[in-house]
């Protein structure tokens, strides 16, 4: 057992020194009948070579995003990330470390995590952010919590451009506290029906940009009504790479932002792990869930960085805690910001701009397919199309083909009625060939 | 405080000037660099990043950004040397013991770490079609197997990311489950006052209101005082096995009982699975949700604070309450049920966007698969065995909370023994820094006064317990023997001396400004 140091005469001079005759006599805590004398029925232990071969075989029944042509995205998106960034978070002091409860010895950690707040603060347009939460659709949620606390009121606004698993996350833990969702009807362009859901029990409205459906828009109307009415304005972003071109949340006047920062430094992992971006104005901070690393010093009057206002937290405040997080993304916290110290504002700017430029190009190429409709006006690097047939059937009729075409919005929220819109997502991975690639199946596939 | 930006922000100007015996003119100590922010580098004109040309976005008008955002960019050396330096202000399991109790700090498998990684892993999306994910969805299934096997419990939610986000998908459940039969007056959740602060937190963000369960002389549950707070009122206990304290509560089987009997559910905190994994099934003692830190048992790295992993296993009763995503296989194959709609009609809902932590599932099943079922009955046993050893030779010098009996994995001091000596159990803890390893926990659990909570894990060789037990045992003496100025300005060997965490929280200062900020100082 190659992970386990003891050794035979070693468990026997420890049962010696604790003056116990056997193992089983650790555990006679245990009552007698739990105790299993025989392992449980599941293989034994396989050497380095057999775990390699199992989970290679295993992993090759998977079609991986670089293997061909590739435009999904709906929350998750496909990013080149630099060979820099998966090397440093591998270094065992990052990548084995914890929790940096102990300062003196977790410097590294901590100024990273300063670094990371700043960052996230800078890019959201906020004042502050905190250490990361999750991901994008859980830190929504603890926000539409965090609003309700703070405006003492009871009811969050929904916008129809949520991402539907991001509505799906925020209900259930709203449900859980007793804060009441409005979820409004799914829409391309959502700004009137969200101000007009808006009342005196509104806590919070939730708006999603870009939203699910590609769509770019300014908030500043939607925020302005929301806090003449007394409410907070949440904005939601699932592609972290359109701060590099878009107007920020902030300026915009967003009271809290959440964001997705997979597409910076995080591969897709299908699914996780992710990390949750999280900030907003200063005023609110003792209200914020999560970690914040703040600035001291030390006996010396050196500079130095702790974990810091934990008042608001479980292990202090327990069931009066601002949220019952004990954690943050620590590992994909450092990816994001490695990858973003890389690209700086110039990077991120160009970054973002290069893939403005695909989205346009597949736009282009899409619009040009006999019987396709672009839906979304105004978008960064992912837009909805409709198609004359039903989308989850010509997604599955194109992976055939090898070519892993978007998103179906059925899959997403089946009820919305909308089987034949696509979500299709382009970035700086993808090759124009792939793109010209795309324009011509989907146009063998739907006339046929 | 000077914070200038050419390369040497730390030092304070005052010091400078008086460098004392022992201090650097630069602030760095051998091979211990210094290292400014990113945004004291002069780097806001760079980038380690090609990328080709692009034209201007023209169909995007006032919604394009123009006003600066504020980053810096390194080349890529640079971007280096930075976080290499940063790395090495950080102490690690690779690097020493780290006897955290109640974070279980164990080995960290090189091998995991390349299985993630893997393109067929690493870098599918998570709603590309079912159809080609195959290997994933069934990666899932067998590690949902191998928990269902070692748990003895039938079902389990894959999606929660953490542990307190295991603790709320469990509660959830129960509560889904109390409203399904009509029970939804129940609201409120007893936990002991030993619990993770997690757990009151969690019951408190679920609406329930908490009420606290005594604990007896021998650091276990009360059971008198939870036969008194139980009642029609009660929707769940959470109890964690073994315990804060280290032990197993002995009296399991007759908490569940109770609790069953009025029409409660047994939630079980499963933070220390790693205690009995292999050994004893929490299925067989009457537990109906626990989640597993997949990150503690099963060793996936805590990478500075996560991300973790929480799987809930659940009991019948509670299964068809599961959170979506579902796992289902058939003919065609395995799919994931996405939608609170056929087979999954009865979930109470959505943990987060997609399916859960596949990175952390890759890296817990191929630990799963390296120990088998043979070795992790070893991982029990030899953690147990550690953590016994600890307090053995300790307990001559040191008082443990709980001297009768053996623990499980961790061993549980109290400040008893440092009485008179004006050491804290603060000051102890910096002065092992100096000795080159990781403080234990402190100050939890909050029932036993300055406590000090060592946990080992199973990957620590005899031979680094007794080093470790060595230096223990010496700053010991020490601390009896008067040497308190050894522990007052401790430590003394780390890259920092001790932090103001109170100044801190005074004057927060979350991140850095442009505008160079008044220095800040104690007062």
């Amino acid at each position: 057992m190659r992970y386990l140091p003891l050794t035979p005469e070693d468990r026997a001079d420890m049962l010696g020194v604790i003056g116990a005759e056997s193992i089983d006599d650790l555990f006679v805590d245990v009552p007698a009948d739990a105790r299993r004398a025989e392992p449980v029925d599941l293989p034994f232990h396989a050497g380095e070579l057999e775990v390699e071969r199992e989970m290679l075989g295993l992993s090759r029944r998977n079609h991986s995003a670089s293997e061909g042509p590739f435009f999904v995205g709906a929350g998750a998106y496909r990013h080149h990330v630099p060979a820099t960034v998966d090397h440093i978070i591998q270094r065992s002091e990052f990548l084995t470390s914890y929790t940096p409860y102990q300062p003196e010895i977790a410097q590294g950690t901590l100024q990273v995590l300063f670094e990371f707040q700043t960052q996230v603060a800078a890019l959201t347009g906020m004042e502050v952010a905190n250490a990361s939460l999750y991901d994008g659709s859980t830190a929504a949620a603890e926000a539409v919590m965090m609003a309700a606390r703070i405006t003492r009121r009871n009811k969050a606004v929904l916008s129809g451009g949520v991402h539907p698993h991001y509505v799906g996350t925020v209900e259930t833990l709203a449900h859980a506290a007793g804060v009441a969702t409005d979820r409004l009807a799914v829409a391309i362009d959502a700004e009137d029906a969200v101000i007009a859901a808006i009342d005196a029990d509104t806590a919070c409205v939730v708006v999603q940009t870009p939203n699910v459906f590609g769509t770019a828009t300014d908030v500043t109307k939607i925020a302005a009504a929301a806090q003449a009415a007394g409410a907070l304005l949440i904005v939601v972003t699932t592609e972290a790479v359109s701060y590099g071109l878009l107007k920020s949340p902030g300026e915009m006047g967003a009271d809290i932002v959440v964001a997705e920062g997979q597409s910076i430094g995080n591969g897709l992992n299908f699914g996780g792990p992710y990390v949750g971006l999280f900030a907003c104005k200063e005023k609110y901070v003792r209200q914020a869930p999560g970690r914040l690393c703040g600035e001291t010093v030390d006996a010396d009057g050196r500079r130095g960085f702790v974990l810091t206002l934990s008042t608001r937290e479980q292990h202090i405040r327990r069931d009066k805690a601002t949220s019952n997080i004990c954690t943050n993304s620590g590992l994909c916290a450092l990816a994001f910001s490695i990858h973003m110290s890389l690209l700086g504002e110039k990077g991120l700017r160009q970054l973002a701009l290069v893939n403005h430029q695909k989205a346009v190009k597949l736009r282009d190429a899409l619009a040009a397919v006999p019987g396709v409709e672009i839906l979304t006006p105004r978008f960064f690097n992912e837009f909805a199309i409709r198609l004359p047939r039903n989308a989850a059937e010509v997604v599955e009729t194109l992976a055939g083909n090898g070519l892993l075409a978007g998103v179906p919005f059925s899959r997403l929220d089946p009820a919305a009625g909308l089987d034949d819109v696509l979500l299709v997502a382009a970035t700086e991975t993808t090759p124009d060939s792939d793109i010209v690639f795309f324009s011509k199946v989907l146009s063998k596939v739907i006339g046929q | 405080m000077s914070m200038n930006n050419v390369g040497r922000p730390t030092r304070p100007e005052a010091a400078s000037a008086d460098l004392g015996g022992h201090e650097t003119l630069t602030g760095a100590r051998g091979l211990l660099q210094d290292e400014a922010l990113i945004f004291e580098l002069n780097a806001w004109d760079k980038t380690g990043v090609d990328l080709p040309d692009a034209p201007p976005a023209d169909d995007l008008g006032d919604l394009v950004r123009t006003a600066p955002i504020g980053l810096p960019g390194l080349s890529e050396p640079e971007a280096v040397r930075h976080y290499v330096r940063l790395s090495q202000k950080n102490h690690a399991i690779d690097l020493a013991l780290y006897p955290l109790g109640s974070c279980t700090m164990k080995h960290n498998p090189r091998l995991n770490e390349k299985m993630a990684r893997l393109p067929g892993f690493s870098d599918i999306h998570p709603l590309q079609p079912q159809s080609t994910v195959q290997g994933a969805i069934e990666l899932m299934d067998r590690l949902a197997h191998w928990l269902k096997t070692l748990t003895g419990m039938p079902a389990v939610a894959l999606s929660p990311k953490a542990g307190a986000h295991g603790e709320l998908c469990g509660l959830l459940a129960i509560r889904a489950a109390h409203e399904a039969a009509g029970n939804g007056h129940r609201k409120t959740v007893l936990a002991p006052t030993s619990a993770h602060g997690t757990n009151p937190a969690t019951a408190a963000f679920c609406g329930y209101t908490v009420v606290e369960i005594a604990q007896t002389d021998d650091g276990r549950v009360d059971l008198a005082d939870l036969e008194s707070k139980l009642g029609d009122h009660v929707a769940a206990i959470m109890v964690t096995n073994p315990n804060t304290c280290g032990l197993f509560e002995r009296d399991v089987v007759e908490i569940a009982r109770l609790t069953h009997a009025a029409g409660a559910y047994f939630y079980c905190d499963g933070a220390n699975f790693n205690a009995i994994v292999g050994r004893v099934r929490p299925g067989d003692l009457g537990v109906d949700a626990m989640h597993i830190n997949l990150h503690k048992t099963f060793s996936t790295p805590h990478g500075g604070g996560g991300p973790g992993a929480g799987p809930v296993v659940l009991s019948a009763a509670l299964a068809p309450f599961a959170p979506t995503p579902w796992i289902v296989s058939g003919e065609d194959g395995f799919a994931l049920v996405e939608e609170a709609q056929g087979p999954a009609a009865q979930a109470f809902g959505r943990m987060s966007a997609f399916h859960g932590q596949m990175g952390m599932f890759v890296r817990a099943y191929a630990y799963m698969l390296s120990h088998g079922a043979d070795g992790l009955r070893q991982v029990a046993e030899d953690a147990v065995l550690n953590a016994n050893y600890i307090k053995a030779r300790l307990s001559d010098l040191m008082s443990p909370a709980f001297p009768n009996g053996p623990c499980m994995h961790e061993a549980l001091f109290d400040d008893a023994w440092l009485e008179g000596t004006g050491v804290t159990t603060l000051d102890f803890a910096k002065a092992m820094i100096d000795e080159g390893f990781h403080p234990m926990t402190m100050y939890f659990p909050l029932v036993v006064h300055g406590a000090m909570l060592i946990e080992p894990t199973e990957t620590e060789s005899k031979q680094e317990l007794d080093r470790f037990i060595y230096a223990l045992r010496a700053l010991a003496g020490a601390a009896k023997g008067g040497d308190v100025d050894r522990f007052k300005g401790a430590p003394y060997h780390a890259p920092l001396k001790r932090l103001d965490e109170t100044l801190a929280a005074r004057k927060p200062r979350l991140r850095w400004k442009p505008v160079a900020a008044a220095p800040l100082a104690a007062e």
